[in-house]
Formats: structure tokens, C-alpha cells, sequence
């Protein structure tokens, strides 16, 4: 696979759950570099297109490729970080440190005590410190507010320094100013980091300040291209009439 | 307690009552966290059956008791995913049709014996060497294999789907964790009954979980307030003669509140 093939190949994905049709016939890439926003209506099918691509899901017709291969030969999981919907919905009581928790995405090959211990902490340590929550190692997760949890699990997601990775609806629950520090932040990975994200949202303010492309799905593709040109699209102007959510953004 | 320990039938029962004890506090945590606190008591309801069929047959109680508990672990694990029942529904048709089987069972033998009385309230201080040996055994495989497994079960009793993204294999460590539960259900009969067995797997577990703020602190706080439990069970069994389940049990839970109020006190 060369640097400029897609990361992600999406080609005719149709999905249903049992009869009502979720996703129709989704065609397209995912690139090296994009920070691509996922949008659309609740029940368009953009949970359910992420579940696809990571293995949760089997499509009923199509094909997902990552980095060439198809999902059923790609191994190199670690390769892709996954913050999943409703992270922070966590039962505040469970008893995990905030290391604990970023300890789980190094991968399961290292459920034997290492000699490398030294290393895996500070590999834990630097993953903490990207997303500024490394003065919280030993804190119980249940005791972090939600945006903290947010960064706990985004720390998680890129402790095996991903090249791509996904969130579904990370700043639900979360408020608006924490919102901001927050996409500042997932900036930062996609353009000093070089991480390719896909951001599930309803907020379409966002796209006018961090993101790169736009995908917007209500079970068929409706639009793919830059935010750009999204922003003059009949979609996106369809969109503003039918009340779909904004949130103002710093600027 | 000198006395306590010259003598060979308890120094029996505690190097038993340890190992057991410590295997019960470790999955009691995954147990408990994954709401599956309730399976103990069922697979030990199933035990029953085995058991009665082991003694109407007079084949190795013990062994059908692990065999009947393990496919009935497996089954519910089957149950929950194929029927979509929740997994108190899964457990209370095993349990309630394990104990159903037992008592028929008892029937067609002609009425309770002395021999079934020990399974259901627990005989450790009759346990010979040959029990201790393959009870060690069992729980040692027991740790060992939530040792080795620990990161993994930690994980997708956390977060069952990134778990699954991230390559563990959650159905297959469902179904272990499940048949981990049946040995160690039948483990933990000889030491408290099948009546408080689930007791022995809930309780040390819920009290190390009151102040726990990792899972490592989980674990070892669970255990050693199973084992704590189980030595001044048996000690306060040998000078009080009390039966020795029922003042495991008694102390798990003194602990419970102790830890409680100490909880609530932060």
C-alpha cells in the first residue's frame, strides 16, 4: 500500500438491522491526513458505518478496506484508536485508575508482567501528557468530570500511536467551552501528529473550524468533498432549514 | 493457637480454605462488575443436581458436580447470547431447573442422607489429603489463568466494545470466565455449601469494591478480606464450634460493613 491510497476504502455499503435499511450503497475513501467530520440526522447510519469498519458489524452488501486489506484480513488493530459513543457513560463507582484505563489500549499482548515495566509506564505517561491529564495517573476514573474522561479515553486511543482514529460523539454531555479546548486539541494530533480522524457529530459548527472533509450520511452518502465547499452545498444549506444542531466555536 | 494449628484436620482446612478463598475473591470482582454477581448461587443450585446424581449413582460427586456446573456456565453464556435474555433470566432457569433436577433426584434415592447434608452447608474440616491437593490445584489454575487473562477480562468488563475492536476476544473469555465460575463454585462447596457458596464469591468481592479506586486495589483488597474471613472463620469454628460456613460467611460480611462505614465516613 502506497502513501497516497486511501486509509479507508468504503465501497457500496449497505447495512440493515433486521428489516429497516440503516446504511444504502456507501462509497467512499477515507485519506492519509483528513479530519474528516461524519455528520447527519439521528439514525443515518453514521454509528453504524463506524461499527462496520472497525469489525463490530458485518455489512449486508459491500466492502470495507483498511490499508488495503479487507476487514476480515487486517490485523493491525493497534494501528486504529476508537473512542466509542457514550464513552463517558461509565459507572462513576467502577474502580479503574486513570492508568489502568490507558494501560488497556497498549494491547493485550502485554498482560504478562514485562521487564519492560519502565517503558510502559512512561509510554502511558507521554500518551497522558498529550492530552494534558498527565497529573491524573492515579485518580479513579469515576471522579474526572466529562470532559476529562473524554481526554482519559482519547489518551487510551492513542497510546499506540495510531494512524487513524475514530470518535463517535466524544463531547456529548459536554459542555461548550470544554468543547472547544477539546477540538483544539484533536486539531493538534491531525496537524502536528499527523492522526487521521473521523469525527462522528451532529454539531455542523464544527466543520467550519477544524476539520478538513466532510462526509454527511442519511443511510445513502448525501455529500463528500471538503468543508468548503460543504459550507456553500445544497446539503449543508438543506441542513440550516431543517434546524439540524449548531454550537458556536471559538474563532 | 497452637492448638488451633497442630492439629492435621484443620491445618487441612486452611491450606484449602486459602487457596479457595483467594480464587473466589478474584472472579467475585469480574463477577460482580459485570453484574453477573448472581451466577455463583445458580451454578451452585445446579451443583446440587450433580451432586445428588453423583451420590445416587455413587459416581465421584464432586466430578459430576463439576462437569453438570461447567456445561451449565457454558449454557447460560449460550442462553444470554442466543435468546437475548438478560443474564439474571439465563440464571435463575438453570438455577431453579439445577435445584428442581436435585430435589427429584433426592426423592428417587429415598430422602437426604448425611452425605448430602456436608454438600449443602459445607464439611472443610473433614477434607482428606488427596481433596487438599486437587482443591489447591484447582484454584491455583484457577488464579493463574485470571492472572495471565487479567488485562483482558479488565478490559472488556470495562469496555466490553473498544475491547472487541482492540482484538480481544470477548466471546471466548465469556465463556471461560463462565467455566472458571463452575470450578470454582465447586471449590468453594466443600469450604461453605452449596448454600453460601455464592456468599463466599459475592461478598469478600462487594467488601474490597467499597474502597478500591483501581482494579488492582480491587483484587487485592478482595482478597484479602476473603482470606482474612476464612482463617477467623475457622479459628472462631474451632473454639466456638460453630459450623465453619457459616462463620466464613459471617465475618466476610462483618467486614462488608466495616468497610462500609468506613466509605461513608470519607
Amino acid at each position: 500500500m502506497n502513501e497516497s491510497s486511501p486509509l479507508i476504502e468504503i465501497k457500496n455499503v449497505s447495512f440493515s438491522y433486521g428489516h429497516t435499511k440503516v446504511l444504502n450503497n456507501v462509497t467512499f475513501p477515507i485519506n492519509r491526513g483528513d479530519f474528516l467530520s461524519l455528520i447527519g440526522p439521528n439514525g443515518s447510519g453514521k454509528t453504524t458505518l463506524i461499527k462496520i469498519i472497525l469489525g463490530l458489524l458485518n455489512p449486508s452488501k459491500g466492502e470495507i478496506k483498511i490499508m488495503g486489506k479487507t476487514v476480515a484480513e487486517f490485523n493491525d488493530w493497534q494501528k486504529l484508536g476508537y473512542v466509542p459513543q457514550k464513552a463517558t457513560h461509565i459507572d462513576p463507582f467502577f474502580p479503574v485508575s486513570v492508568r489502568e484505563v490507558v494501560k488497556m489500549g497498549l494491547g493485550v499482548q502485554r498482560s504478562l508482567p514485562s521487564f519492560k515495566k519502565r517503558n510502559e509506564a512512561q509510554i502511558i505517561w507521554n500518551a497522558l501528557s498529550r492530552v494534558g491529564m498527565e497529573n491524573h495517573l492515579n485518580w479513579r476514573i469515576g471522579k474526572l468530570s466529562g470532559g476529562q474522561q473524554q481526554r482519559v479515553f482519547i489518551a487510551r486511543a492513542i497510546v499506540n500511536q495510531p494512524c487513524l482514529l475514530f470518535l463517535d460523539e466524544p463531547t456529548t454531555g459536554v459542555d461548550s467551552e470544554t468543547q472547544g479546548h477539546f477540538y483544539d486539541m484533536l486539531d493538534t494530533l491531525n496537524k502536528k501528529e499527523s492522526i487521521t480522524i473521523v469525527l462522528v457529530t451532529h454539531d455542523i459548527g464544527i466543520v467550519n473550524r477544524h476539520v478538513s472533509r466532510v462526509a454527511c450520511l442519511n443511510q445513502s452518502l448525501e455529500y463528500h468533498g471538503t468543508h468548503e465547499e460543504f459550507c456553500q452545498s445544497e446539503v449543508f444549506k438543506k441542513m440550516l432549514a431543517e434546524g439540524h444542531h449548531i454550537v458556536s466555536h471559538r474563532h | 493457637m497452637d492448638a488451633f494449628l497442630s492439629y492435621g484436620f484443620l491445618q487441612r482446612a486452611l491450606f484449602a480454605g486459602i487457596f479457595v478463598a483467594l480464587a473466589c475473591a478474584m472472579l467475585g470482582v469480574f463477577l460482580i462488575l459485570r453484574r453477573d454477581a448472581m451466577i455463583g448461587h445458580g451454578l451452585a443450585h445446579v451443583a446440587f443436581a450433580g451432586i445428588a446424581i453423583g451420590l445416587l449413582l455413587n459416581i465421584l460427586p464432586m466430578t459430576i458436580a463439576l462437569v453438570v456446573a461447567v456445561l451449565s456456565a457454558l449454557g447460560i453464556t449460550a442462553l444470554k447470547e442466543k435468546a437475548g435474555l438478560y443474564g439474571d433470566t439465563a440464571i435463575a432457569i438453570f438455577s431453579s431447573v439445577g435445584f428442581a433436577v436435585g430435589v427429584l433426584v433426592v426423592t428417587v434415592s429415598q430422602g437426604f442422607n448425611v452425605d448430602l447434608f456436608s454438600y449443602l452447608f459445607g464439611d472443610i474440616l473433614t477434607i482428606d489429603a488427596t481433596e487438599v491437593a486437587l482443591s489447591i490445584c484447582l484454584a491455583v489454575a484457577v488464579v493463574l489463568i485470571v492472572f495471565l487473562n487479567y488485562q483482558k477480562f479488565m478490559y472488556m468488563t470495562f469496555d466490553q466494545e473498544s475491547a472487541k475492536v482492540s482484538g480481544v476476544k470477548v466471546r471466548q473469555l465469556d465463556m471461560l470466565l463462565s467455566v472458571l465460575t463452575a470450578v470454582t463454585v465447586v471449590l468453594g462447596m466443600k469450604l461453605v455449601g452449596i448454600l453460601l457458596v455464592s456468599a463466599l464469591i459475592v461478598i469478600p468481592a462487594a467488601a474490597g469494591l467499597q474502597l478500591a479506586s483501581s482494579f488492582k486495589q480491587a483484587i487485592g483488597f478482595s482478597s484479602l478480606i476473603s482470606l482474612i474471613s476464612v482463617v477467623l472463620g475457622l479459628f472462631i469454628s474451632f473454639y466456638l464450634d460453630f459450623p465453619a460456613s457459616g462463620s466464613i460467611v459471617i465475618i466476610s460480611f462483618f467486614c462488608f460493613c466495616l468497610l462500609f462505614l468506613v466509605k461513608q465516613r470519607r
